[in-house]
């Protein structure tokens, strides 16, 4: 009995530094989810002569993947976002972050364009405005325009699986 | 005194691991600066310290727009290098949210109009000091309630020793006994 309440406390700690252990500090949750995707409207990355503005995705769900030639995750995912565009489950649109244009076209080139179409931000503005703060992040946006999900790092099959694709197929009902 | 504008770390990108799930930022590199590293900065102040002195008197050091930029950038979390200010990073990011606040501040715009801003794109996390509201009660008024309950507790263990040490003086029964005690011991000893 004397012993209890400090093991009580004890075991309280450990449990705390337990969660604490599994939480990544480098994910910031975004105060965007579930808030209308902030408008952009940005010159085209492969025909700089057009332009692409998030308005036009009016009615669709779509991804929106920030990327750049210059980040290595990016490659990491590259994979399963050509995967997935192939399956054509879900159109993945670009944002080609603060990357030279001819570097980043370059890089589809090489390995492969899972992208509709690529926007270029080159100087990080529109990037800031989805509250981007490394490369490379997702979101998932529904047929209002509205944030559903957003994927802090490269997208992986395992939230594809868990969590992607069942939130793409259930916003398209 | 522009001290803040030598370029202490080159970029060196690509530094995370494949299959890492840290997102990636330019000059990622910025935040780790290795004991070398260091050294070298070191010395490039120390020799760079006396150009800038002789330049401080062709430009102006700072302005009022720097000023407040730079009080403003104190108060704020840079994402890439958690631990450090906006202010203090070196993070290209952090670079492009001075440009953005510098800009709004031309623009007009009062610092709560610019932290609102940020934090509608980054969350609280942003601000070193966290507002109060529902979610942050805890932060904020947890200390003191557990200041007041280790006081309580304190105060209840004090108390309980006091009671515990009190002197209790004999009752008139037990004065009797230990004195019957003692005389028949001292009646026996001496046998």
């Amino acid at each position: 009995m004397r012993y209890a309440i400090p093991l009580i406390l004890f075991l309280g700690l450990v449990v705390f530094l337990i969660i604490g252990l599994g939480r990544d500090p480098h994910e910031v949750p975004s105060p965007l989810i579930n808030k209308p995707a902030p408008p952009f409207q940005l010159a085209q990355l492969q025909h700089p002569e057009k332009t692409f503005s998030a308005a036009e995705m009016r009615g669709q769900v779509w991804l929106l993947n920030v990327y750049a030639s210059w980040c290595v995750s990016c490659r990491d995912e590259h994979p399963y976002l050509l995967e997935l565009s192939r399956r054509g489950v879900v159109p993945i649109y670009g944002l080609n972050w603060k990357d030279k244009r001819e570097d980043a076209i370059a890089w589809l080139n090489d390995l492969g364009n899972p992208y509709v179409l690529s926007v270029s931000d080159l100087d990080g503005r529109i990037a800031i405005d989805y509250g981007v703060y490394g490369a490379p992040e997702t979101y998932l946006i529904d047929k209002n325009g509205v944030i559903r999900f957003k994927q802090i790092g490269p997208i992986t099959p395992a939230v594809l699986q868990k969590t992607i694709l069942p939130m793409v197929s259930e916003l398209n009902k | 005194m522009k001290f803040s504008r030598a370029k202490i770390v080159g970029s060196r990108r690509s530094l995370t691991a494949n299959g890492s799930r840290k997102p990636e930022v330019k000059n990622s590199s910025t935040c780790h600066v290795t004991m070398k590293q260091s050294l070298i900065a070191v010395l490039i102040l120390l020799f760079t310290a006396s150009l800038t002195f002789a330049q401080a008197t062709v430009s102006p050091v700072e302005d009022e727009l720097d000023i407040r930029v730079r009080n403003l950038s104190q108060q704020l979390r840079c994402l890439v290098c958690q631990n450090e200010t906006l202010a203090d990073s070196q993070a290209d990011l952090a670079a492009d949210l001075k440009r953005q606040i510098r800009e709004q501040m031309k623009a007009g715009k009062s610092d709560e109009e610019i932290l609102a801003f940020l934090t509608d794109r980054y969350g609280d996390f942003v601000l070193y000091r966290p507002p109060v509201k529902r979610r942050t009660y805890l932060l904020w008024f947890g200390p003191f309630i557990l200041l007041g309950l280790g006081l309580f507790g304190l105060f209840r263990y004090i108390r309980s020793r006091r009671e515990e040490i009190q002197e209790q003086p004999l009752s008139a029964e037990e004065h009797k006994r230990a004195r019957e005690l003692l005389h028949t011991d001292s009646e026996k000893e001496p046998a």
